[in-house]
């Protein structure tokens, strides 16, 4: 894979998104305004942090199926700590991501120690997490929130909603990582032959418990993010996240094999999937139907990829 | 490596010339079945003693019948994996089979025509994927995933999660009972029976272990391998099919939704009954012991006062346990 074929998939996604968002906005007047796109960023957050994580995890040629349910379960303890333990907010929003980052490591641990292919260890963490999510929070919400812990959800700094920011933020520092540091090319060398990043004494073990307790940590931030945008904490949070994740990661040019892929893919990836829905919920389109659109662009997305590298580059 | 390059003696010439005990062999072959079993009785016994209503005919009837459906559809996903493929879709491909079936049947069709066109269609859609999958080299996962959030979407726009209910009395195959025995109970046993002696004594059920054993060795045998991965998606179809028969007549309503996390469960169902996720090994006998045992679980965890909240907690964690008791075991073996 040259550098070429990178820009090349880019380029078509920014050719694509740019299409997207010129026919919406000619469908409907409401579509191209900053107060909507400003929206669409806010309500992209969550995903967009969880997929920026799940980049590196499939670039290694792993998955992650559990951070809808690490999402889940850290959003209930923020309010479990916070409410039925007396815990202050911001120590309890600490302690709640904490413990999400850990649910990470142990889906590493699993991974790495004891060798149990990632699509099946977070599948089954998946169902452990969310019944633990249940068992906490026994079916009750938590709300009523004090004011400023919606800043981080609802409010906005400099003009642009807050958590979008912090998108940005890391959104910019993974694409440094990924691109131009050691670890970023250990994730890619893992991805393309991982017994051959082992016999160049790469830390294969390390990276990979590393990247899937990031993915952790990730799922948790976007859970506190996601409380304070709705105001309120329900442990079916999250669930099916992963497949928006996923979806992104994949249609930004990520290969699913691994060793292969860009975070500037997947924020393209990204963008353009949540005008499309945006799109569609402005005509009319419910909520249910949308899943379906994302369904079938990943399939198309893939069908495509596999197509064009059968006939093009290799 | 540790056998680079030196001459190694034969290893233990004596084996080939006598066979070993019948129990020995049972065991090579079935240990993990065993192991699934067992646990099934040591549940059964252990809560009996704590709760004697365990083991009254109602509540075995629930564990066998109830949960039937799942030993169904986890033989085909059993051939899925043994291919070394996966299918995430198949909770969703049952849900949406289910409301076809029932709206057949409201609709006044023939009920043979509700039970089993569903099964065609089935089959159809799996064949779609088994083409993704197979020809365009897309992996599983992904053409799965995203036919779960096509199928799970569609139905939900479609339906708009209502229930159906007013469903013809002899639409209800799963309620009846055949030669004293409930009818789903009597499809798992004939259909686990028929498909373990397929996949164990057929050219076909073989070329299967082939393909997610070792795919270069299978192509260099003569198995068209794509055509295998096409056909054990469409067989696949085709068990989600006839789990659905069961599944959609078990009670007077079809809820039009798709049954939350019963892909998780089916596959879980093959993993931990002893089929390798890496492909290439693995029963549909396990596959069905383990079914039975979820089923087992989900039943005793009520019976001695787990919270309903926490089921899931502790069906996940015995779900983990599980799976790495399986992995230090291949490691230990192989």
């Amino acid at each position: 894979m040259t550098l070429r074929s990178f820009i090349r998939h880019e380029t078509f996604l920014a050719i694509l998104l740019v299409l997207a968002l010129f026919v919406l906005s000619w469908q409907s007047d409401r579509f191209f305004t900053v107060a909507n796109l400003l929206n669409q960023g806010r309500l992209m957050t969550e995903t967009g942090l969880i997929a920026i994580a799940m980049t590196f995890v499939i670039a290694t040629g792993g998955i992650d199926l559990s951070v809808g349910s690490i999402l889940g379960l850290t959003a209930i303890l923020t309010g479990v700590f916070w409410k039925n333990l007396g815990v202050p907010l911001p120590a309890a929003a600490v302690a709640a991501i904490a413990v999400g980052t850990f649910a990470g490591y142990v889906n590493g641990l699993i991974i790495t120690r004891f060798r149990v292919p990632a699509l099946i260890a977070t599948l089954a963490t998946l169902a452990l997490y969310r019944g633990l999510a249940e068992g906490v929070s026994q079916a009750r919400s938590v709300r009523g929130y004090p004011d400023w812990f919606y800043v981080l959800g609802q409010g906005e700094v400099l003009g642009v909603p807050t958590q979008l920011w912090i998108l940005l933020i890391a959104a910019v520092v993974a694409a440094v990582i990924l691109a131009y540091t050691r670890w970023g090319r250990t994730t890619y060398a893992i991805g393309s032959n991982e017994v051959a990043a082992r016999f160049s004494g790469l830390s294969v073990e390390g990276t990979k418990l590393a990247l899937y307790t990031m993915s952790g940590f990730a799922a948790a931030v976007a859970a506190v993010i996601f409380v304070s945008r709705v105001s309120t904490t329900r442990s079916d949070m999250g669930s099916g996240i992963e497949l928006d994740a996923i979806t992104a990661v994949v249609l930004g040019g990520t290969s699913i094999f691994g060793g292969r892929g860009t975070v500037l893919g997947t924020v393209l990836g990204l963008c353009l999937i949540q005008a499309l829905k945006n799109g569609l919920s402005l005509a009319g389109v419910k909520g249910d139907g949308t899943i379906m659109l994302i369904g079938i662009v990943l399939i198309l997305a893939v069908l495509a990829s596999a197509i064009f590298e059968r006939s093009g580059t290799r | 490596m540790a056998m680079s390059g030196v001459d190694l003696p034969p290893v233990r010439p004596q084996t080939s010339l006598q066979r070993p005990g019948f129990l020995r062999r049972l065991m090579a072959d079935y240990g993990q079945e065993l192991i699934v079993l067992l646990a099934i009785v040591v549940l059964f016994v252990a809560v009996t003693a704590v709760n004697p209503r365990f083991i009254s005919a109602n509540n075995l009837t629930s564990i066998f019948s109830g949960n039937a459906y799942i030993a169904v559809a986890a033989i085909g996903m059993a051939m899925v994996i043994i291919t070394g493929n996966i299918d995430v879709s198949i909770g969703a491909l049952i849900g949406v089979l289910a409301t076809i079936s029932g709206t057949l049947a409201v609709a006044g069709y023939p009920i043979w025509v509700a039970w089993f066109f569903p099964v065609l269609v089935g089959m159809a859609i799996n064949g779609l994927i088994g083409i993704l999958v197979a020809y365009f080299r897309i992996p599983s996962i992904v053409v799965t995933l995203g036919a779960l959030s096509i199928l799970r979407g569609g139905l939900i726009s479609v339906t708009g999660g209502t229930w159906i209910s007013d469903l013809p009395p002899a639409f209800l195959i799963a309620q009846q009972k055949w030669l004293g025995l409930p009818v789903p109970l009597v499809a798992m046993i004939v259909l686990t029976v028929l498909a373990a002696l397929w996949m164990r004594y057929s050219a076909f059920g073989r070329s299967l272990y082939a393909v997610g054993g070792n795919p270069e060795a299978a192509v260099a045998t003569g198995i068209p391998i794509e055509r295998r991965i096409v056909a054990v998606f469409i067989l696949n179809g085709f068990f989600a099919g006839l789990a659905t028969i069961l599944f959609a007549t078990q009670l007077q309503v079809i809820q039009s939704t798709v049954p939350p996390n019963l892909e998780l469960t089916i596959i879980m169902a093959a993993v931990i009954g002893g089929v390798s996720i890496l492909g290439g090994s693995g029963t549909v006998i396990g596959s069905t012991l383990a079914a039975i045992l979820f089923a087992t679980i989900g039943s005793a965890l009520i019976f001695v006062n787990v919270s309903a909240y926490w089921l899931r907690a502790v069906i996940g964690l015995l779900i983990l346990a599980t799976v790495l008791a399986d992995m230090l075991r291949r490691r230990r073996t192989v």
